[in-house]
């Protein structure tokens, strides 16, 4: 612990980050620019989230890190050990014991509360950028809330697939004011934003955006009133846990088309194979 | 209800020395409702000149010009562009037209100006179109592939498919046959009993004669060289 | 009657160039006019300083708004200037694709107004777009196509319908019919001479084609310099000029 400041960066920059931070509570959905700094992995590994994590953290935090709903995965795996290392913090892979949760592309099956903090890793912070690629043009449209353009982008989805296809990253609007891109969630967890018991905050690293939503927020997902839209999931109960009411991955089991589909929070799913529910395809 | 008071009119050839040349000069005479005056003179004294400073599409540099109430010397283009739709009609020797807009629109079109719905304003086409002899199988064709005949009835159709309270006619006979003349003679013995105030040019003198009231000869204004002055002004027509 | 647009002496200097110097008039519900004068005339210059795109140095550009009657769309705010310029101005663009989104289908384009202006309707939308399609002669059938299949005349038709979906007051036109086959042209000022009547519209026509204005506008103003050479009715102007350069250029079109 000698090698590193706590948590690995300096205290400067946490200070600049919690500013971003502050900013981002204060006006919600707003993105925030901050002066993101490198990091000891590659753009596009959670590095906004890491630098959002790393600001926040104390020594009495206990922090979870997932990936697509699992703990288990290298990128998740890693960012915890950095932490550990870093910070010296103490890590959990229950969801109810982390008081914060960085994640990359799902919200938690389990309601957070109010002592937890979730952190996005988040690619691409602008929901009008495939469609406007000026920045100065996007900036000027959400100071001037000028969103036409985002219910082009659902238009389209349903003059071409009949139905909104979007099925992650899907635009929200936040208290009625910024449209905002919620980071590649799946829709299935969009109703989960809104009027969260904990902070909700996005971190770009190579973007350089904060952003966030104070607890008990309200978010509404963008449609039309003939077109309403739909938290869609697979229709299978979860093949491990039975569950019936979590966001499910598809996994392919063998090469003659068999596949499963089970939890993909992993966390969730144990717990509940722990209390005794079983699926289908459970060993 | 036309009323020309000391009218004169200059041409000021700023690419050619600056020469101006004077073609009309203190013109004044009225023209009452139901009256039909014959501008005359030989050819070059300034007829279609003065026609079309009537009209507005010439610049009248002294005098006034009285349309009703307007003042055309002094009028905003919008009051002469709204005196031409409602109260001002001119049929010109050339038709001016959009390509490929069908005859029958063509015609319509002044009525359509004016918000007559598009029903009722061709069925008033069809019926001038009728009565000039245009086969109905060219209703739906542009004018601008017909013959010179077939255009200059489809002109006159326009220009007296609103009842204009005063026209302005140039040469609305010529190259018609016995027939379409006669319909064209018989549409402004019509104008000037429903009270309009025409002012007309006419070569056919027999025309003249059965139509117009008056004459008034514009060589008795026209300063000195009255042989060029037609030269001077813009050979293109105006749009009617 | 109060004019939907009074300009009262806009000038924009580039530089020691001249864009455009004290330049003055008004326009009147329904009126067309033109704007003539060869390249670097100034006329594209004052054309964006009338629709907002560029600030004039001095001036104002006074606009009859629906809500507030007169109002001098230099010095208000941003939004409200593009506001108006989604519901009451329409820009119609020499070249389609800079005013078109290339990347988005026929419908699309015509409805991102609608959509900007709050309509939430899928159904309603489409139907709106597919009408305007038709209204300006493009098979319902191309909804769902791009543009990037439109041959250049079904474009700028896309372009008009895109604009005048919301049903504005005064459209903006910079050379709409450049850079057209002349038949293709013909078309396409026919169908604005029809739209401009039906509804009624007042239209700005910046343009170097002569015959352009003559179908199309009431009014004519030639520039030169930077400066308003000459203004009056149209066929008058074009018939009998007075100022040397309007003769100029009147006498220099070559006649078919």
């Amino acid at each position: 612990m000698t090698e590193y400041n706590f948590a690995y960066l300096d205290e400067q920059t946490k200070r600049m980050i919690r500013r971003a931070i502050l900013k981002g509570l204060a006006i919600p959905g707003y993105q925030v620019p901050f002066a993101s700094r490198e990091m000891p992995m590659p753009y596009g590994w959670g590095t906004g989230g890491v630098q959002v994590s790393a600001a926040l953290l104390t020594p009495d935090d206990t922090f979870k890190v997932i990936d697509q709903g699992a703990d288990d995965t290298t990128n998740a795996v890693s960012i915890r050990s950095f932490f550990e290392r870093t910070a010296g913090v103490a890590t959990t892979t229950a969801t109810s014991e982390a008081s914060v949760i960085q994640t990359r592309h799902r919200i938690p099956e389990d309601a957070l509360t109010e002592n937890q903090i979730l952190v996005y890793q988040v690619p691409i912070p602008e929901p009008l950028r495939f469609l406007e690629p000026r920045e100065s043009e996007t900036r000027k449209m959400h100071s001037l809330e000028e969103y036409g353009l985002m219910h082009v982008k659902l238009y389209e989805d349903i003059s071409r697939h009949g139905h909104i296809a979007t099925s992650y990253a899907y635009p929200v609007k936040v208290e009625g004011r910024y449209v905002m891109d919620p980071s590649p969630i799946p829709k299935f967890d969009n109703p989960k934003l809104g009027n969260m018991a904990a902070i909700q905050l996005f971190g770009a690293g190579r973007e350089q955006r904060i952003y966030a939503l104070p607890p008990y927020t309200q978010v509404v997902s963008l449609d039309f009133e003939d077109h309403p839209f739909e938290a869609s999931k697979a229709d299978h109960p979860c093949g491990l846990c039975d569950a019936t009411d979590s966001y499910l991955d598809e996994v392919i089991i063998d090469d003659q088309g068999g596949r499963m589909f089970v939890c993909s929070d992993t966390d969730y799913c144990t717990a509940r194979q722990a209390a005794g529910h079983k699926g289908k395809d459970a060993a | 209800m036309i009323q020309l008071k000391d009218v004169s009119k200059t041409f000021t050839l700023h690419n050619q020395g600056s020469a101006v040349i004077e073609v009309i000069n203190d013109v004044s005479f009225d023209v009452a409702p139901g009256e039909c005056v014959a501008l005359t003179g030989a050819s070059g004294a300034g007829k279609s000149t003065l026609m079309r400073m009537i009209y507005g599409n010439y610049l009248t540099q002294a005098g006034t010009i009285r349309i009703g109430d307007v003042d055309i010397v002094r009028a905003e283009p919008r009051e002469i562009i709204a005196l031409r739709r409602e109260f001002l009609g001119y049929v010109s020797q050339f038709l001016r037209v959009v390509p490929r807009v069908p005859t029958l629109d063509v015609v319509a079109d002044p009525l359509r100006a004016l918000g007559v719905p598009a029903d009722q304003a061709q069925e008033r086409a069809r019926t001038l179109l009728a009565q000039l002899n245009i086969p109905e199988r060219l209703w739906s064709l542009s004018p601008t592939t017909f013959s010179g005949g077939e255009q200059q009835r489809v002109n006159i159709a326009r220009g007296f498919a609103h009842a204009y309270p005063t026209m302005l006619l140039d040469e609305p006979t010529a190259s018609l046959d016995a027939a379409n003349r006669e319909v064209v003679l018989s549409l402004i013995e019509e104008a000037k009993g429903r009270g309009a105030a025409i002012i007309g040019i006419f070569h056919d003198e027999a025309a003249r004669a059965r139509v117009c009231d008056r004459e008034i000869d514009v060589s008795a204004f026209t300063p000195g060289l009255s042989s060029s002055s037609e030269a001077v002004g813009q050979t293109q027509e105006t749009a009617a | 009657m109060r004019p939907l647009l009074s300009v009262q002496g806009v000038s924009k200097r580039y530089g020691a160039h001249i864009g455009c110097a004290d330049v003055s008039f008004d326009l009147y519900p329904g009126e067309v006019m033109g704007i003539v004068g060869e390249s670097g005339s100034g006329k594209s210059t004052l054309l964006n300083c009338m629709a907002g795109h560029i600030a004039p140095d001095a001036g104002k550009v006074i606009f009859d708004t629906r809500a507030d009657g007169p109002k001098d769309t230099v010095t208000m705010s941003e939004a409200q200037r593009r506001m108006l310029s989604r519901t009451d101005w329409a820009f119609v663009h020499q070249h389609a694709r800079d005013g078109l989104r290339m990347g988005v289908s026929a419908g699309g384009n015509v409805g991102e107004r609608l959509m900007a202006v709050g309509e939430r309707h899928y159904g309603d939308i489409r139907g709106k777009a597919t009408d305007w399609l038709e209204r300006v002669e493009i098979d319902a059938t191309r909804v769902d196509d791009r543009p990037t299949t439109f041959s250049g005349g079904m474009q700028q038709r896309l372009q008009i319908a895109r604009n005048l979906v919301t049903g504005p007051r005064l459209v903006f036109m910079d050379e709409p019919t450049g850079g057209l086959d002349v038949s293709v042209q013909a078309r396409l000022l026919d169908l604005l001479r029809g739209l401009v009547r039906d509804m009624g519209l007042s239209a700005i026509i910046v343009t170097h084609d002569l015959a352009v204005v003559r179908l199309l506008a009431d009014r004519l103003m030639v520039m030169k310099s930077g400066r308003v050479v000459e203004a009056g009715l149209t066929d008058q102007v074009l018939d009998d000029p007075q100022h040397a350069y309007s003769q100029l250029l009147v006498s220099s079109v070559l006649q078919v």
